[in-house]
Formats: C-alpha cells, structure tokens, sequence
C-alpha cells in the first residue's frame, strides 16, 4: 500500500503528456510551443523506463536512449528554423507562420 | 517514507509542467522546464536508471536548454500578447485520461535485468552491452542522425546558401 508503483509513474506521465499537450495547442511563441514538445516527450521518457524497470527489461532504456537523441537533433534544426524565420518575419509567432497556407 | 518523496517530487514536476505553458514570458518558461528535467532525473533515479538520470540532465537540462535560452536571448522575445483560442483544454484532458487508461493493460511479465542484476553488474555496463549488440544498427543510425542535423542548422541559419 505504501510502495511506489508503477501506475504512479505512469500517472506523472500521463499529467506532464496532457500538459505538453495543452501547451502546443494553446500558446502562440513557436519557442514555448518547442518546449512543451519536450514537455511531451519527458513524459513518454518517463513511462518507458517506468516499465523498463517493472519489466526487467532494457529495451525501454536504450529507446529512451534514441529519444533524447532525436530531441537533441531536433533543438538544433527546429531553432535553426526558427532563426531563419526570425529573420524574415521579425517574428516567431505561429499565426504568421501561413507562407504555404491557401 | 519513499512514497512521501515520491509524491513531493510528483508535485514540484507537475507544478513546473504547468508553469511551463502558464508563463507569460519564454525565459520563465525554460527556467521551468529545467526544474521539470531536473524532477525527472530524480525518477530515474528512484528507478535505479542512474545513467540515464545522468544523461537527462547533461543532454537535456544542459545541451538542450542552454541551446533554447540562447535562442530567447538572441530573438529578444517580449511576452506574448494574447493566447490562441482552440478546444486545446477539452483535446488536453482527452489526451490526459487516454494516457491514464492505456496503464490497465501491464502484465506482470519479469524479464532478466532485475534490481540485483543492476546492482551487481552495473547500470552503464547494462545499457552499454544492449545497445552495442542488440542496438547497434540503430546505433548508428542515430549517429548519421546528428550528422544530418548539425549540417542541416548550419545550412539553415546562414545568410546566404
């Protein structure tokens, strides 16, 4: 009764996820909007070396491994992107990303 | 006495979650993210993970952060006016107790590495013997990864190509 389980993780999981999501959908700066994707995949982290080690298993800690790999890539072109879009539009508000909308 | 911990760390991650996307200003927002990071290492531990505790916080509260506080900085951002109107709360809480539903499926299946054989062996040598046998190939997969991303942030943020 008195353990950590591992619903308890998977619920902090499930908690920081929401709050990625909410966050990507309800803010305009293309940053804070970056930094709830992070958000989201922290919490995924979370669950999988939860279970990993439920599990006894380490398959989940080597694919975490490979997250925070693409996550790391992922900073790097998407500010990059960021930077370039900066530097046409003065801004990196997400309502004046619409260059390919029609 | 953990479980006490537990939930104390489970409230700090939670409340910086949520200053996350609450804060007006980005520089607040990544000083929260941090503290997030830094709960979360604290998990890892508790899951007897020391190395990837380790790698949470090099990689992401140290590269990743660093790298996003520098882009603050040298945008300038001011806080942002207004917040965009969507269903984003309904589409949040539908993600939210999805993710709490998918927990009812874990079966008590026990593979090899228990918490002695973390012990005995060691963590690193653990994730070390895994990735460069059985995960090799995506092992290098990811290398020609960072490749293709430190070319592609050099390639986007010159002036002219």
């Amino acid at each position: 009764m008195f353990t950590v389980t591992v619903y308890h993780y998977l619920v902090v999981s499930a908690i920081l996820f929401s709050l990625g999501t909410i966050g990507v959908l309800t803010r305009r700066n293309a940053i804070i909007i970056f930094m709830c994707v992070e958000l989201m995949l922290n919490g995924v982290n979370l669950s999988f070396i939860a279970l990993s080690h439920y599990l006894g298993n380490m398959d989940g800690q080597i694919f975490v491994f490979f997250v925070m790999t693409v996550a790391a890539a992922e900073a790097a072109v998407g500010l990059a992107l960021m930077i370039a879009f900066f530097r046409n539009r003065e801004s990196i508000d997400v309502e004046d990303f619409n260059l390919l909308k029609w | 006495m953990e479980l006490l911990f537990f939930y104390l760390v489970a409230l700090v991650a939670v409340l910086s979650g949520f200053l996350v996307i609450k804060c007006k200003s980005p520089i607040n927002s990544a000083i929260s993210l941090v503290m997030t990071f830094f709960c979360l290492a604290v998990f890892y531990v508790m899951l007897n993970s020391p190395f990837m505790a380790a790698i949470q916080i090099i990689v992401y509260a140290g590269a990743i952060i660093v790298l996003i506080i520098f882009v603050i900085m040298l945008l300038n951002l001011g806080p942002e006016t207004k917040a965009r109107t969507t269903h984003a709360l309904a589409w949040g809480s539908v993600v939210g107790a999805l993710s709490i539903l998918k927990g009812g499926a874990i079966t008590t299946v026990t593979g090899e590495i228990t918490d002695e054989v973390v012990l005995q062996v060691g963590h690193t040598e653990l994730i070390g013997q895994a990735m460069f046998t059985n995960f090799l190939l995506p092992f290098e997969i990811a290398s020609v990864l960072l490749l293709v991303a430190i070319v592609g942030a050099v390639v986007l943020t010159k002036k002219e190509v």
